[in-house]
């Protein structure tokens, strides 16, 4: 290896495209953190004071920003960690016993939805679940009773939108997964008489449990960032029933002109995402 | 034996069911399509018609807003692929304290919920006047989908071997010349892989030129599609439906091509939701 080429000058290729990280998001990180401290809005030539920690406080006092907290929660642990996750595994282990055009027709359709523009994504979920949509027509024609679920129970719709759309990425990380699981050692379990639901439990998770560790790191990593699909398909409402951190940060930000106090917000949001990074990288235990 | 064709026949149920509950957003984008009274219920046409599609198939509805996602998003895949490429080459050929560090931070990068940065990008935007610029957009999407191409890049540098370079280094070649004439022929599928990911990635954003762009006109079909919930109240969606099958076939071609690829890529990890 010709280590000793070029010198300093070999390592300038990485310049632009570090020029660039730090110009467009080193940048507006530390301006977020400077805002978030300030009182600036975005109407008004008053300038921004600083307020100290005035922002978070007010954040932690206000019912809005709790009940987003809330609801991004539930959004994050119904569509990412209960929906996701737990349906892409099933979709992967399932199509193991299937046969091959069940397999291939399945893999499709719930690719196609992973594949599609995220605000097609949500208008095709927007009809779906409408009042006089496709999931009510279903159920007119089981006799079972029909409802105005984006109304009713908008953060589950928006929950089962993310599901639709996101579980293909968790069936290909386990598809992976669980191909590389060597054929021996399911068989000798098999030979030992363990049952499947045994088998599934003592076996195939243990050997897996670095895939799920990684995969619910990154599902619950994308799921804190959706806007688009709720954005499309409530608006965060009615009122704020669908309002997760993301759109309330829109809304305190741009629709009530808070500047400060939304980019606060956001500065909580990028926390708690820096936190769940490094709990991935350690998982990983990544060898760069 | 019979009892691993029970499995089978009940794993296939169970498959079947679940792909008919994705198949039916997706059935009623195609029927509508082609539904003169499409409303928001799955139901065969009556009867077949193209007039959804011609009537969106003008400048305004279709034509400008694609150009300019085709713009918007083509200029900065170019950017990215271009700077992502310069970056991965001393990455993966030289040994540095520098690199892990580097590759590091790279990895946490693409970990981040980019929305959250929005607000003070916006903020940032007005201040140097980037606003409600296609270059400037073009810019901060490029960024945002640099640090996971990096990464993807450096992986699929990292497979070719280095005995071509130094023959090519003993014949005098710089360090860019053997980049561009030896070492990136040689991993085209990857190139390949960096560049139709990157594109399709940046297709689909909706919030970034949702918040950066202002006027009309220069908005990319992402944020266009908007103004079928219209201005006028009710909402044609046999229209919408044919505009959404418009936008999306891109994408969808380029995943197909590949999608072989980006299969096995998989297995490396990393961020590949962004």
């Amino acid at each position: 290896m010709s280590t000793t080429r070029g010198g300093v000058w070999r390592w300038l290729p990485i310049a632009p495209a570090t020029l660039l990280l730090l110009l467009f998001l080193a940048g507006p990180i530390g301006y977020c953190v400077w805002i978030a401290f300030t009182d600036t809005q975005l109407t008004g030539a008053s300038g921004a004071d600083f307020v100290g920690l005035d922002n978070f406080r007010r954040a932690f006092a206000d019912d809005d920003f709790r009940n987003a907290v809330w609801l991004t929660l539930v959004f994050t642990f119904v569509s990412a960690v209960v929906g996701q996750n737990t349906l892409g595994l099933a979709l992967a282990g399932l199509m193991r016993a299937a046969s091959r055009p069940v397999r291939t027709v399945t893999g499709t359709l719930v690719i196609t939805a992973w594949v599609l523009p995220e605000i097609v994504a949500a208008f095709l979920l927007y009809t779906f679940f409408r009042r006089e949509g496709t999931l009510n027509a279903l159920l007119d024609w089981l006799h079972l009773p029909s409802q105005n679920w984006l109304f009713t129970l908008p953060i589950l719709a928006v929950s089962f939108a993310n599901v639709w759309r996101g579980t293909a990425f968790s069936m290909l990380i386990y598809s992976a997964a669980l191909s590389e699981i060597p054929r021996d050692v399911v068989e000798a379990a098999e030979v030992d008489g363990a049952s499947g639901p045994r088998r599934v439990w003592h076996i195939t998770l243990p050997m897996i449990r670095r895939s799920i560790g990684t995969n619910l790191m990154l599902n619950t990593l994308s799921t804190l960032s959706v806007f688009g699909l709720i954005w499309a398909m409530t608006r965060g409402g009615p009122g704020n029933r669908s309002q997760t951190l993301p759109v309330f940060m829109y809304d305190q930000a741009f629709l009530k002109s808070l500047i400060g106090y939304g980019t606060a917000v956001a500065l909580l949001l990028l926390l708690v995402g820096s936190l769940f990074s490094i709990v991935y990288l350690r998982l990983m235990k990544v060898e760069v | 034996m019979r009892r691993s064709t029970r499995a089978r026949l009940a794993a296939n149920a169970a498959l079947l069911v679940t792909a008919a509950a994705f198949a039916l957003p997706l059935v009623w984008l195609l029927l509508s399509s082609v539904d003169a009274n499409a409303d928001l219920r799955v139901r065969v046409p009556s009867s077949l018609t193209g007039d959804n599609f011609d009537a969106v198939l003008t400048d305004e509805i279709t034509f400008t807003p694609m150009l300019n996602s085709l713009l918007l998003c083509g200029g900065a895949t170019l950017l990215t692929v271009v700077c992502a490429a310069l970056a991965a080459y001393p990455l993966s050929r030289h040994r540095s304290r520098f690199n892990r560090p580097f590759l590091l931070t790279i990895l946490f990068t693409t970990c981040l919920p980019i929305t959250a940065v929005m607000v003070p990008v916006y903020g940032l935007f007005v201040q140097v006047n980037l606003i409600d610029t296609m270059y400037g957009t073009g810019l901060f999407l490029a960024t945002s989908q640099l640090p996971f191409s990096i990464w993807l890049m450096k992986n699929f540098m990292d497979g070719v071997p280095m005995v071509l370079e130094e023959a090519a280094w003993t014949d005098g070649a710089s360090n860019l010349q053997t980049l561009s004439r030896v070492v990136l022929p040689l991993m085209g599928p990857g190139l390949t892989v960096v560049t139709i990911y990157t594109f399709i990635q940046l297709w689909g954003n909706f919030f970034v030129p949702f918040m950066l762009i202002l006027t009309p006109d220069q908005m990319p079909a992402s944020v266009s599609i908007f103004t079928f919930f219209g201005n006028y109240g009710s909402v044609i969606y046999g229209q919408l439906a044919a505009f959404s099958i418009l936008y999306s076939a891109p994408v969808l071609v380029l995943y197909v091509l590949i999608s072989r690829r980006l299969g096995g890529g998989f297995a490396l990890g990393g961020a590949v939701k962004g």
